[in-house]
């Protein structure tokens, strides 16, 4: 008789876990991957591989799990995904393949997700190398930025022999999944570091502190470095704020500094320099994944934690298992708020959190019910910070510097159908910068097709 | 790595280093900046571009050790090098993209306080390099903190020095000079530009806006990316905010909301306070991470 439910999976009990930054999964175990892969019923027409952004063969790569043969069941995997340590534990599993698992009707889907890390997590265990490498072709191409989208796409033109630079910003690579993903939800030594790894073995060069635009220009790269294409997959990094009162108080910082500061620079680790401040209580406005993460970070730096959104429950953009998580971990969710106004003391520094209650309306063009005002429903949140993660947009250090660029009213940079061909010859984009902030499995896909496109662009050239 | 090339103690813990960033050097014009990280714990911090040598494809940073993060730095020598050295960063200093015979016309003055003579230094001198040789007050604690003194001297129409303490030239104020400047020499400046700490930069844009000339200031904001990523480093502009790393670092004087950037200096003097009593007990930690 098949099980309705689900294998469960081991985590850090929430008490604990909210005291430090260690993984709060554990994944499973050999035992309880074939387990949960017996449930499988390997659908004629499998809904959840249409569910997948990137189309892994989902029932192939479960029936090797349920089979004990994790490693073939990682080069199913390998054929249609560079990153599956990092998406099988940050993609929103319960909107793609696990939402259109037939299981879910009467039951609980299959856990496509877990087992995805668990077969990532195995194959890393036992250095199974899934790398095929062609001879170099002669040819160069240059990637911007090393998130999801650079990265994938790096890897895919190197495996087809082209030699391929990363250029990253920043002094550490991964874009994303280093400075903003925290560390107990993405391990960055055991699973980051790992997968950018094994593009180095491909013969990726990458070369961090180089400011594209600054450091050199993309003409640059094809006129003195000789690169026959770009790929740009600069993400988009930029934090917007609200433009309310206070928001430039003592206290206040926007999510992006907030975790990079803890995640980058590593600043929750006392012998890292960097400073971060969170006071003791501290209000996070948002429902994204972002929103969550830092106000699970604050939790974890002794932190109370209030997330301020303004829809309901039902709404948050977040991944459902990190609401739940955070749930467990004693954040307290303050819906249907709009903060309006930032109160300060006579110091400078923040006070309180000034607010107006809402009530859901008619759906807008997103399709969720729009938020409206309630008259005189002000309330004030007592709080000494305030993380502000309402969104970001794409930095246009790139765009500014790059003539004949086409980019959109939001900054994102403008291509052509899928395969991220851009108004300029030769240059291609993809991931965040195109899209604006998304998910890094749609990175992760922008970046291969784009590399697919520009091994043809090269070949006919 | 960033190998340091040339170190040199210049004033009271103040240094002259001389970085080798091939890449850096070949795009940086005046007015950038660059974030160096030391050694993997470290912080990231801005330095202002003090100079460039293209052919030995090295850039020149001067900064004081004022806290843990710069007496860190410090603290490496010649042959050792910095793990991280990025930029150049921000945009050039507005100077560069005026008509430059249209500048020619115009009376400059450069008021630089203490370590603000770094910045002011390679506008000044791409100034002389074509033909323009500004006004320049610089002022200091006493004369052991008057730095680049004979360099700026020498490119600058004229000259005017004063310290605190009187050991060097006047014993006052930049502002004071400024005033005599305007009020009793009835001296008329079109454009005055002045770097250094933010209440003197405040005080001088005082002076110049009562005397309606117009200011440009360089703004020196905490920052951790120093790149459009973070929004440490915002600051109001005008009633807008602005990120100094990537609209900046310089704006126009008049425009800018000085007491909220000086609040905003203090967020993390707690934690400061923190590293430099850790560092102080255990001296043998430090040492070794100077290496
Ligand atoms: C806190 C947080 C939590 C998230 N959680 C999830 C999640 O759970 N699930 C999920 O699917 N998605 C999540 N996301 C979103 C996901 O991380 C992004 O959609 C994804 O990383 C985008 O990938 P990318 O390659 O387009 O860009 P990025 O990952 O942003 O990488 C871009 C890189 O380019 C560099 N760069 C930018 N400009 C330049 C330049 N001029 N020169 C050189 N380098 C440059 C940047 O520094 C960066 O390293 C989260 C995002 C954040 C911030
Ligand atoms: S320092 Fe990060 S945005 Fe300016």
């Amino acid at each position: 008789m098949l099980s309705l439910n689900r294998i469960p999976v081991r985590e850090q009990n929430p008490d604990l876990r909210k005291h430090n930054f260690e993984e709060v999964c554990f994944g499973y175990n050999e035992e309880e991957a074939v387990k949960e892969a017996a449930r499988c019923l390997n659908c004629k027409k499998p809904m959840c591989v249409s569910g997948c952004p990137v189309s892994i063969d989902i029932p192939r790569f479960i029936k090797h799990v349920k089979n004990s043969e994790f490693e073939k069941a990682a080069q199913v995997i390998a054929e249609s995904s560079s990153l599956p340590g990092v998406c099988g534990r940050v993609c929103p599993q319960e909107s793609q393949c696990e939402g259109k698992c037939i299981l879910g009707k009467k039951g609980e889907a299959v856990a496509i997700g877990k087992l995805e890390r668990f077969v990532a997590d195995w194959s890393r265990e036992h250095n199974i190398d899934l790398s095929k490498k062609s001879p170099f072709n002669g040819k160069t191409v240059a990637v911007i930025g090393s998130g999801p989208s650079g990265l994938s796409c790096a890897g895919d033109l190197a495996k087809m022999g082209y030699g391929v630079t990363v250029y990253e910003d920043l002094h550490e690579i991964g874009g994303v999944l280093v400075y903003g993903i925290p560390e107990f939800r993405l391990p960055k030594e055991k699973v980051v570091k790992p997968e950018i790894d094994n593009l180095k073995k491909l013969g990726v060069k990458i070369e961090t502190n180089i400011i594209i635009g600054k450091t050199i220009t993309v003409d640059d790269l094809f006129d003195k470095e000789g690169f026959s294409a770009i790929f740009i997959g600069s993400g988009a990094g930029s934090p917007r704020f609200m433009n309310i009162t206070g928001e430039n108080l003592n206290g206040v910082f926007s999510a992006n500094e907030f975790l990079t500061r803890v995640n980058l620079m590593k600043a929750y680790k006392k012998e890292y320099d960097t400073p971060v401040h969170v006071g003791k209580k501290v209000a996070v406005i948002g429902g994204g994944n972002v929103a969550i993460d830092a106000a699970r970070t604050a939790i974890r730096l002794g932190s109370e934690a209030f997330l301020v959104y303004r829809r309901s429950k039902d709404e948050l953009p977040a991944r459902a298992e990190e609401v739940h998580h955070a749930e467990e971990e004693g954040l307290n969710f303050r819906l249907l708020s709009n903060p309006i106004e930032i109160i300060s003391d006579d110091k400078f520094w923040v006070k309180g959190l000034k607010c107006l209650k809402m009530e859901l309306g008619e759906p807008d063009e997103s399709g969720r019910r729009r938020p409206v005002p309630i008259k005189d429903s002000e309330f004030i949140i007592d709080v000494d910070s305030v993380i502000i993660s309402i969104g970001t947009s794409p930095n246009p250090l790139i765009t500014s510097s790059t003539k004949g660029l086409e980019k959109n009213s939001k900054g994102c940079i403008v291509t052509d159908g899928e395969d991220g061909r851009t108004s300029r010859k030769g240059i291609f984009a993809g991931g965040d910068a195109v899209t604006g902030a998304a998910t890094v499995i749609l990175a992760m896909s922008a970046g291969r097709k784009a590399a697919k496109a520009i091994d043809e662009y090269i070949q006919n050239n | 790595m960033y190998k340091i090339l040339t170190k040199k103690n210049i004033a009271p813990e103040t240094f002259y280093m001389e970085i080798e960033a091939p890449k850096v050097a070949k795009s940086a014009k005046p007015g950038h900046f660059i974030m160096v990280k030391a050694d993997e714990q470290a912080e990231r911090i801005p330095l202002t571009v003090c100079d460039v040598d293209t052919k030995k494809g090295s850039v020149t940073i001067i900064f004081k050790a004022v806290g843990a993060s710069t007496e860190l730095l410090a603290g490496f020598d010649e042959g050792d090098s910095y793990l991280d050295f990025a930029g150049p960063l921000g945009n050039e200093t507005e100077l560069l993209s005026e008509d430059l015979e249209d500048l020619k016309t115009k009376k400059i003055m450069f008021i630089a306080g203490g370590i603000g003579a770094a910045p002011v230094h390679p506008q000044i001198k791409w100034l002389y390099e074509n033909g323009i040789k500004p006004d320049v007050i610089l002022g200091a604690r006493s004369k052991d903190n008057l730095i680049l003194l004979s360099e700026i001297e020498k490119m600058a129409d004229n000259f005017y020095t004063v310290t605190d303490d009187g050991s060097y030239g006047r014993k006052a104020l930049v502002t004071e000079v400024l005033e005599d400047l305007i009020v009793k020499e009835k001296k008329h400046y079109d454009l005055v530009i002045t770097i250094g700490p933010l209440l003197m930069m405040k005080f001088v844009c005082l002076v110049t806006k009562k005397h309606d000339v117009k200011t440009i200031v360089s703004l020196n904001t905490l920052m951790v990316c120093g790149m459009g990523m973070c929004g440490a480093c915002r600051a109001t502009i005008n009633n807008e905010t602005k990120f100094t790393c990537v609209d900046g670092p310089e704006f126009d004087g008049h425009q800018v909301d000085f007491d909220e950037i000086l609040n905003r200096q203090s967020i993390y003097k707690d934690e400061e306070k923190e590293k430099l009593y850790q560092f102080a007990h255990s001296e043998q930690e430090f040492k070794n991470r100077r290496k």
